[in-house]
């Protein structure tokens, strides 16, 4: 497998923080409880922000804008992992065992890069990290609290594969050893799957509906 | 179950009651209280506590109008006024 340049690298990374953070986005005003709500909005709201710094590092390099990166792609350039992907409202139990998931295999990936020999990258990751810090205690508290359940257990079951497809093959085992689960086959970052273009099309509403070069 | 929130602004200022938000657990109150009251700098530490745990005392009775014992004290101004007017010297 050829070496991804960074900037592709940065295109995963940002567009699996974009869709999820707009996933996430989906239960503002009808999460579980009012708390929950603010909380799991902002958390969604810090995500769009992470893909945002990582569209402006990949854009200087392509010389384009973040914006133009988050939304005037066609969806089948979109690189963001399956898992991000799933439209999970209204069942709460797989949210959070998306979000747990997401949040171990995020862990690795941006501890790696924190160690990355390009300043920038490293630089970015590290600025990430301490806001991730406060996702992982929320995913944290829910996962004590619906470990037991039986829902959760079979959303876990079920997004497994998905979640080892977040990281590249030789970081899946560090997510499989936190996890104490086995490793199984990984559904990859492939084409967009069938849910994507709902969300594409809804996400870039807006900025389809302007003419090109409008400003905000 | 309910939480209290105590915020300090800033170092070396008492702690302030903020608000109060619902959590069902310490767990769940850490998180939010940190979401609520101090993710965008807005305090320096935190103390929360289940309303349940604070004890509210009050209605002091005062029939006697013993106002002396307050710290406010006595308001001498209209007093020393009649005085100095009795006595003649009142300035002005």
């Amino acid at each position: 497998m050829p070496e991804r340049s960074r900037a592709d690298l940065l295109l995963e990374l940002a567009d699996d923080e974009l869709i999820l953070g707009w996933r996430d986005s989906e239960w503002t005003g009808i999460a579980p409880f009012l708390e929950e709500d603010v909380a799991f909005s902002s958390i969604a709201q810090n995500e769009i922000g992470h893909a945002r710094a990582l569209y402006e590092l990949a854009a200087t390099e392509l010389g384009t804008d973040a914006d133009a990166l988050a939304f005037d792609r066609t969806p089948e350039e979109y690189r963001c992992a399956l898992l991000v992907q799933r439209r999970l409202v209204p069942d709460w139990a797989r949210t959070i065992a998306r979000h747990v998931l997401y949040e171990t295999a995020d862990a690795i990936r941006i501890g790696q890069l924190v160690e990355h020999e390009d300043a920038e990258l490293a630089g970015i990751a590290a600025k990430i990290e301490r806001e991730e810090v406060y996702h992982r205690l929320h995913a944290e508290m829910w996962l004590a609290r619906l470990r037991d359940e039986a829902r959760y257990a079979d959303a876990v079951e079920e997004l497994w594969p998905f979640a080892l497809g977040v990281l590249e093959p030789e970081q899946r085992p560090a997510l499989a050893e936190r996890l104490g689960r086995p490793e199984v086959e990984a559904v990859e970052r492939t084409a967009p799957g069938d849910e994507f273009a709902a969300l594409w099309s809804e996400m870039t509403t807006v900025r389809r509906s302007a003419p090109v070069g409008a400003q905000w | 179950m309910i939480w209290e929130v105590f915020r300090r602004e800033r170092k070396g200022q008492p702690f302030v009651h903020g608000g109060s938000f619902h959590a069902p657990d310490k767990a769940f109150a850490d998180a939010y209280a940190r979401e609520f009251y101090a993710r965008r700098q807005e305090s320096v530490a935190l103390w929360i506590v289940p309303r349940d745990e604070l004890t509210e005392i009050g209605g002091f009775p005062d029939e006697f109008d013993l106002k002396y014992r307050r710290v406010d004290g006595y308001s001498i101004k209209a007093r020393l006024k009649e005085a100095r007017e009795r006595a003649g010297t009142l300035p002005g």
